[in-house]
């Protein structure tokens, strides 16, 4: 909302600078979001007095004038052709600033010296609307009471500032300058001067000429008047100024006295040709299927029966509370109008304003919410600037038809809760005070609401209406009493360890979005299978890409690899505990579960990432899991990924990325991920942790070179080689894997460090070798054998 | 024998000065004082000595032993000192070769100031709640005094999965769910993600962190609400913070404010960081409606409460000068290894 500083003083005696006005109005709750005085940028331009037209000596289109400056006389060379001796024209003098940066110097045109520049409309930045009497292409000779040697700026009026506010949507009433007035009183504690317009009726009795009938609950009040003999001018340099500051575009004087009412009061006002209502007859109604208008924009929109419209006997004549039909709308013959003052549902309007792809400034009015008392002296006034303006002659009578409740609201004025509610020992006869400004009255323990502060319905509105007078920050700061400990659930505690692990192992925590477009699951290989590729999908996304919540945290991850890739970032390693969204029935919530996700590329191999989770396993204290190689993970390589299991649930996937999947990404290295359910590592934490004494006898190192088949798995050894040592083995470590030269084709040689440890006293080389021999025993019964 | 004696301590004498390594000191003892050194070879010939000469010859031969064993002892410790500090000059290195690289992962800049406001309420006696990012309309709306043809459902642009079930815009649902479930005292946060329809540019995300709060208990004032939030604002942004509370509207508190710091570029004069006005909007925050309360089941005769709300991605943004959020989600390693 643009609020003119000059309307305003209308209404209030403002005294202080636009600054402190603007911070004093922010801190009362009607936040300023800047302000500015307009044509700021326009210095040095004075009025002046055209003595002379001389023919240039050189130039057969230009002219050479002598100005009257006031105090000096100036020469000045131009183009222009409508130019007459004694016209008074803006001067732009040397050294003067226009806007766009435009800087006048003196100077000679065709050898002729010329001291300045005479201006435009344009070169001034206004248009004919706002100064409908002067011409486009030309010279703005000026039709205002001035003399040579004023400033400009001041002769036409270009000079009001503007404070721009941003209402919150609780506060309809402050989208006005009235509203913005009476709040401007209560916070400079000032006098509102209010204003009650007067109509001076006519000949003539508006039931002769016009019959309204609402037939929609969704209309609560409808008022109308008839002005007839009306001329269509342009309207009063006030009235225009007013409108421009508004950031409104003046047109003509009924149009814009309808955007002057709405601006002033905030109610919408629409004028039809009275030649257009048929049969002089208007029904508010929903509208039936199908039926269709041309909207003032020139478009024709069609209706639908959630649509409300204004129509005449037999047609829509506008869409109620949006726009006006074109038809309908003022023209230069109009003669006779109906002025509509009108209160429409705002949920009615902002959702037809929606389905019609037209957000007008009425509609963003109605939407709010508009009190049907507002209607009658917007109606008022219309009527009272259509004498003032000598536009017309306001027929007699007026309708009002409609239903709503006209008791006005009241709430218990309970002075000691607002004191505890908000901390504060503000006296009564304050908040009596706070609230009769603010347009309440106040009776024993009855507040009575202002029909136009729609937004109060509670005590703790009162309050706030007290603290925001107050002022916030007088109330003082307390802490809240009590003690209390802040507490970190479980799961919390076990997601923050998870996170240390990750980083000190040396990878980076990222945060992906977490929605996919449909095409991600092409792009990781996933089947074309509708069970699998069951998404929670947005109705309404910003875009196809962006449509799915991710039932996988695999897009995301590659995604970000590719990024890293793609901008030649050599190494990448990176995790986050990202969620996915698993969709259940079609009315239910779906389940949001959390997945370690770690992904790199560079420098590393399977058994780099492998060994970070198997780290942060260890350290995260998970049961024994189990680890197989499978060939079913369709994103990743069928040679390189490993299945995660706990007692025969998926804990979770290790592998190489698909080639062709890293191909779809712009990937070309290897890529390796793991993706680990969060919720199954957490149920399976090993919470226990004891101390076991240290040892106290020296142990016994042995190391076994086995003989196997090249296709055996080597956890299958190291569990033969567990399952036969028996409690006297203390560690068991790979440490090399052999095939070649020396090894029979098809085999392979692993190496293993055992440590043979026993509490009751140090091992001797017959007691080592009966634990070896029941170790080869176990290893045998796979085929091995001890390579000798 | 005496003379003997004499002419071996003589030339013991010069031949332990001139030695040059432990080595040859070793082989002197071992001349001297070993047990087929020169020196014992001599006492063994004791006994065709005099019985009145043999304790003085003893007693000599002993002064010449120990006097041998000192000057072995002196020159010894003085050439391990020598050979020492020579081993340590010959192990010197440059110490300005750079160290062997071992990489730390990176926190993301997100999570490193989530942790830390999360710190501090959790210092301040503040729980942390979590709830679901995909939630129904009545927990995102409904029941935070926002009826379905409320505006202000036009302006936080949702993302609708169905008529009923929704992106959640904000984390004020798990305030609602924590309400349910736990009677008053409470005092929660609930971070998180939440989803708004906002096109993605350098200030606009769809998705984007909020850390929500909530105190409720008998007795709450709107004092209250500004001590904490003054308390936990100076832990953010340090001590000498300045700060305001404006006059705002939010449908589910009443009354509602925004908490404003003093722009901490130009110190309130108004500059390009906070567009002239010298403050910058750091949360949106206020006492809970009372409808609110009663739709979760609490007496809002009996008890009263505040809440709160931040945007992470703002702060974490002024905090570390990033300019352009999506930064924030491109995970770019050279970004992340900024921070």
């Amino acid at each position: 909302m643009n609020l003119s500083m000059r309307w305003l003083k209308e209404f209030v005696n403002v005294d202080v600078n636009p600054h402190d006005y603007s911070e004093a109005l922010t801190m009362s709750g009607s936040k300023v979001e800047g302000y500015s005085v307009e044509a700021e940028e326009i210095t040095g331009v004075k009025v002046g007095r055209v003595l002379s037209i001389e023919k240039h000596p050189d130039a057969d289109k230009l002219v050479v004038c002598q100005l009257d400056m006031g105090n000096e006389q100036i020469q000045i060379v131009t183009g222009a052709s409508n130019l007459t001796v004694g016209d008074l024209v803006p001067v732009a003098t040397d050294g003067a600033c226009l806007p766009n940066d435009v800087k006048i110097k003196k100077g000679k045109l065709r050898g002729v010296v010329s001291q300045g520049m005479m201006c435009s409309i344009a070169e001034l930045g206004v248009t004919l609307g706002d100064f409908p009497y002067a011409i486009e292409d030309g010279i703005f000779v000026l039709q205002e009471d001035c003399k040579p040697g004023d400033d400009v700026k001041e002769a036409i009026g270009l000079n009001d500032t503007v404070v721009e506010f941003e209402i919150t949507s609780n506060r309809p009433d402050c989208l006005s300058v009235i509203g913005l007035a009476r709040e401007t009183a209560v916070t400079l504690d000032k006098p509102f001067n209010e204003h009650t317009p007067v109509v001076t009726e006519g000949d003539g009795n508006i039931n002769d000429l016009l019959d309204v009938k609402i037939e929609t609950p969704l209309c609560k009040r409808y008022m109308a008047r008839v002005v007839k003999n009306i001329k269509v001018e342009p309207s009063p340099r006030w009235l225009r100024e007013r409108l421009r500051a508004s950031g409104v575009r003046p047109i003509s004087n009924i149009v814009d006295i309808t955007n002057y009412v709405m601006l002033e009061y905030g109610q919408p006002m629409h004028a039809f040709d009275h030649r257009f209502v048929d049969g002089g007859k208007i029904v508010v109604r929903q509208a039936n299927n199908g039926e269709k208008i041309t909207t003032l924009d020139g478009a024709e929109r069609e209706l639908n029966e959630n649509m409300m419209i204004i129509a005449d006997s037999k047609k829509p004549i506008a869409v109620a509370g949006v726009m006006g039909g074109e038809f309908s709308g003022i023209m230069e013959d109009t003669d006779t109008i109906v002025f509509e003052s009108a209160c429409f549902d705002g949920a009615s309007v902002r959702t037809t304003a929606k389905a019609l792809g037209m957000r007008t400034d009425a509609s963003s009015r109605y939407e709010k919410g508009l009190p049907a008392e507002l209607c009658e002296a917007a109606l008022d006034r219309a009527c009272e600037l259509i004498t003032m303006l000598g536009a017309g002659e306001v027929v007699g009578g007026y309708i009002d038809c409609g239903d709503y409740d006209k008791e006005p609201k009241t709430v218990k004025f309970e002075p000691e809760w607002t004191n505890k509610f908000l901390g504060t020992n503000i006296e009564k006869s304050e908040m009596i005070s706070i609230l009769e400004r603010l347009g309440f009255t106040v009776d024993g323990d009855i507040i009575t609401v202002p029909y136009y502060r729609i937004d109060i319905e509670h005590k703790a509105d009162i309050a706030e209406e007290i603290a925001r007078i107050y002022g916030y920050n007088n109330i003082e700061d307390t802490g809240i009493r009590g003690c209390a400990n802040g507490k970190v659930t479980e799961s919390q505690k076990f997601e923050r360890n998870i996170n240390n692990s990750m980083l000190s192992l040396g990878y980076s925590q990222i945060n992906t979005y977490s929605y996919i477009s449909p095409k991600e699951y092409d792009m990781i290989n996933m089947p074309n299978d509708e069970q699998m590729r069951k998404s929670v999908k947005i109705m309404n996304p910003l875009g196809e890409d962006t449509s799915l919540m991710r039932n996988t945290t695999l897009p995301s991850i590659m995604r970000i690899l590719s990024l890293n890739y793609k901008n030649r970032n050599a190494d990448a390693r990176l995790y986050e505990i990202a969620t996915e969204y698993i969709p259940l029935g079609e009315n239910e919530l779906p389940i949001e579960r959390k997945v370690l996700t770690v992904g790199a590329y560079g420098k590393l191999d399977f058994y780099d990432i492998k060994g970070v989770v198997e780290e942060t396993l260890r350290k995260m204290n998970i049961k024994e899991w189990d680890i197989i190689a499978t060939d079913k993970e369709y994103a990743f390589h069928p040679g390189r990924t490993a299945l995660l299991t706990i007692d025969g649930k998926k804990l979770g996937v290790i592998g190489q990325i698909h080639p062709s999947v890293c191909a779809n990404y712009d990937i070309d290295d290897e890529v390796y991920v793991a993706m680990i359910d969060f919720n199954t590592m957490y149920e399976n934490q090993n919470d226990e942790r004891t101390y076991h004494s240290l040892p106290r006898f020296p142990s016994v190192t042995r190391d076994l070179a086995i003989l196997c088949d090249i296709d055996l798995p080597v956890l299958s050894l190291k569990k033969a080689i567990i399952s036969g040592a028996g409690p006297l083995l203390e560690k068991v470590e790979l440490f090399d894997i052999f095939t070649g030269e020396q090894i029979e084709k098809g085999k392979k040689s692993v190496a293993y460090s055992l440590t043979l440890r026993s509490d009751s006293g140090t091992l001797n080389e017959k007691q080592s070798d009966k634990v070896i021999t029941k170790i080869i025993a176990e290893v045998e019964k796979l085929g091995a054998t001890l390579r000798s | 024998m005496k003379e003997q004696i004499k002419q071996i301590r003589q030339v013991a004498e010069e031949a332990i000065a001139a030695a040059q390594s432990e080595q040859e000191i070793e082989a002197l003892r071992i001349r001297f004082l070993g047990k087929k050194g020169e020196l014992t070879a001599i006492l063994k010939q004791m006994g065709g000595v005099s019985p009145e000469e043999r304790p003085i010859i003893g007693q000599l031969a002993n002064e010449v032993r120990s006097y041998i064993e000192e000057q072995i002892s002196t020159i010894s410790a003085s050439l391990k000192a020598q050979s020492a500090a020579k081993k340590l000059e010959s192990e010197k290195i440059d110490v300005t070769i750079p160290g062997r690289a071992t990489t730390l992962g990176q926190k993301h800049p997100l999570n490193i100031v989530l942790d830390e406001i999360k710190e501090i309420f959790l210092g301040m006696g503040f729980d942390v709640a979590e709830g679901p990012e995909v939630e129904l309309d009545y927990y995102n709306f409904e029941a935070l005094n926002i009826p379905k043809d409320h505006p202000a459902r036009d302006t936080q642009d949702t993302f609708y999965i169905t008529e009923n079930i929704l992106l959640r815009t904000q984390t004020s649902p798990v305030q609602v769910r924590v309400m349910e479930k736990q009677k008053p005292p409470i005092r929660v946060i609930s971070p998180g993600r939440v989803y708004r329809s906002d096109a993605v540019d350098a200030t606009h995300s769809p998705v984007f962190h909020q850390i929500e709060g909530l105190v409720v208990d008998k007795g709450i004032t709107m004092g209250d609400l500004k001590g904490t939030l003054e308390d936990f604002a100076k832990r953010l942004y340090g001590d000498d913070s300045v700060f305001r509370f404006r006059p705002h509207h939010f449908p589910f508190t009443e009354p509602s404010a925004e908490m404003d710091t003093m722009c901490f570029n130009c110190q309130g004069k108004g500059c390009r960081l906070c567009k002239g006005e010298g403050w910058i909007e750091i949360l949106g925050c206020g006492m809970v409606h009372p409808k609110v309360l009663a739709n979760c089941g609490i007496d809002p005769e009996e008890y009263s409460g505040f809440a709160f709300g931040l945007g992470l991605e703002r702060i974490v943004m002024r905090r570390f000068g990033i300019d352009d959020m999506r930064l924030l989600f491109e995970n770019d390693i050279r970004f992340l290894n900024q921070f």
